[in-house]
């Protein structure tokens, strides 16, 4: 095989050795350079509809120095914690019952059934959302219906139908990757504990949750990163009555074309995300899962 | 384990599906809606906001412009992913470690972020917003994936028979096109489609680097300001099942693809 190797060097073209450049090329052109302009661009300043180009923190000290765009900022951490808490939560056992509880031959179709609706239009399925809690919707129409309350109650356009939508989606991301993780967990590992004499409640707080833990923490951070990078959930769900920073963003690219001040908040925003991975960078084994 | 035993956990596993599913099931169900409103008692079932839909030319263009901008992204995004894993799979490429992170970095940053990133460059270096403009942007988010996708496909088993063709005499290019290719046809697709999916269904870029032509998700979002209404039912439903068929495709795939690898070794 030596032979061959050698045989196949001093080829005067090696299509192999080049065709990495492409995407490469690409990636470099509109991936790092655009950070790198958004970068720069986050210390001009734009006054009275003029771009200035002397170099300033401006920006970032008006970021920090306005009360509505750190709150921006903590609304954004606080409902991405909340999600992330909470789409674990409601995950771990759905992603439980189906690597446990499920004979295997089923399993495979109970999890693609978990993630269906994974695939509908990001957009839509917030839309849908709003359908079902709106003042005539199907929860209202049910509650009305049953006699438990008399008055619609107003449940879309706030940070919990924000929460909800988020949830909705990232369960089923958490389901998946819990469940690849549990799949993975030794059988023998849970009976020897048990032949040891543990119960089933040591079995699992001793052996299945500290070994499915690399599994909930890759879902938890694509869980949190996802969320509070969104536009979409909170505007189509979130109401008028608080503002994530991703609407912040838009807002100074919407209304005031501002676009040094969106990147200053942009790159703040990417801050946020790269403490995020550096914290859970040392439990994040993605190839467990 | 007696049936007792586990009713807590059925009971658990049909909340969670219910959970799951009553956006979807909303959504289909009130796209046949005869009233006005997309709301209960049911009435119906009706077709005629899916007249309205065909009726309303935006929408239709949109579909259109989504489905092009998809087809020829992802197209590309596959064709950048699988040059570049065959290069990293085949060679000891310099700073591979370092060259692999580059091209996995799009996944980590938040598409708002790349969007606007690309809205300012672009209207630095002089290109429009437009559809063109777009495809890039779906280009940059979905190579990292069809990259991942193509590049965990490529084994040693390849590579022997990579290795007869070209002591058979084979150029790199003929052991590429007529080998290496129809080898990871299936994980090419898979990539393709799941690449489609996501380029279809994408808002923020979208948004941000459209003006005249515009895609699906776009004309949604904008209506959507107006309230709540049938046709977007009608229309969310034709944008999942166009997705379903395209997710259920990568899917059958990827096992097709696994099941002949595990006959090749086993």
């Amino acid at each position: 095989m030596g032979a061959v190797v050698q045989a196949r060097t001093g080829r005067p073209f090696d299509l192999s050795k080049w065709a990495v450049l492409p995407a490469l090329i690409g990636t470099a052109i509109f991936f790092v350079v655009p950070l790198g302009v958004m970068l720069l661009w986050s210390f001009w300043q734009r006054i009275a509809g003029k771009l200035d180009k002397t170099l300033s923190l401006a920006n970032y000290e008006r970021f920090f120095g306005r009360d509505y765009m750190v709150e921006g900022l903590t609304n954004s951490i606080e409902v991405a914690l909340i999600t992330t808490a909470v789409s674990i939560v409601i995950a771990y056992p759905l992603a439980y019952i189906i690597a446990y509880r499920i004979p295997e031959r089923w399993q495979r179709f109970a999890v693609i059934l978990a993630v269906l609706p994974f695939w509908t239009s990001y957009v839509i399925r917030s839309y849908s959302w709003l359908l079902i809690l709106s003042e005539r919707g199907i929860i209202n129409g049910a509650l009305i219906g049953l006699g438990i309350i008399d008055e619609p109650l107003e449940m879309g356009y706030n940070r919990g139908a924000t929460v909800l939508g988020f949830v909705h989606f990232f369960a089923m991301l958490l389901t998946l990757t819990i469940y690849a993780n549990l799949v993975q967990i030794k059988k023998s590992y849970r009976l020897a504990a048990a032949d040891l004499g543990a119960s089933p409640v040591q079995v699992f707080f001793r052996i299945t949750l500290p070994l499915s833990l690399p599994g909930v923490a890759v879902g938890a951070f694509l869980t949190f990163v996802i969320a509070i990078g969104d536009y979409i959930t909170p505007q189509i769900l979130g109401g008028g009555q608080e503002l994530l920073l991703p609407q912040a963003i838009m807002l100074q690219v919407s209304r005031a074309a501002d676009f040094p001040m969106a990147s200053a908040m942009s790159m703040t925003l990417m801050v946020v995300v790269t403490v995020t991975y550096l914290v859970f960078a040392k439990y994040l084994k993605m190839e467990r899962v | 384990m007696s049936t007792l035993r586990h009713l807590p956990a059925m009971a658990y596993l049909i909340l969670a599906y219910v959970f799951i599913f009553l956006p979807v099931v909303v959504l289909v169900l009130f796209s046949f809606q005869d009233g006005l409103l997309p709301v209960p008692p049911f009435e119906g079932p009706s077709l005629k906001w899916y007249a309205r839909l065909i009726d309303n030319s935006r929408l239709v263009e949109a579909l259109g412009n989504s489905v092009l901008v998809a087809l020829v992204s992802a197209l590309t995004a596959t064709i950048l992913g699988f040059l570049a894993a065959y290069s990293l799979a085949r060679r000891e490429i310099f700073l591979a470690g370092a060259v692999r992170y580059l091209l996995m970095a799009p996944l980590t940053v938040s598409y708002l972020i790349i969007g606007m990133g690309l809205v300012i460059t672009f209207s630095m270096i002089g290109i429009p917003k437009s559809l063109f403009a777009i495809g890039i942007g779906h280009v940059v988010i979905n190579l990292p994936l069809c990259f991942a996708i193509v590049y965990s496909q490529f084994g040693e088993h390849q590579r022997n028979i990579e290795r007869a063709a070209h002591d058979l005499g084979a150029s790199d290019f003929q052991a590429l096109v007529l080998i290496t290719i129809p080898m990871l046809q299936p994980a090419l697709l898979a990539s393709f489609c799941l690449a489609a999916t996501l380029s279809w269904d994408e808002y923020i870029i979208a948004f941000l680097l459209s003006r005249f032509d515009v895609t699906l998700p776009v004309i949604i979002f904008e209506m959507m300001s107006a309230g709540l209404n049938p046709v977007l039912n009608a229309a969310g439903t034709v944008v999942f099942a166009i997705s379903i068929v395209f997710v259920l495709l990568a899917m059958v795939l990827a096992t097709g693809r696994k099941r002949s690898h595990d006959d090749a070794i086993g």
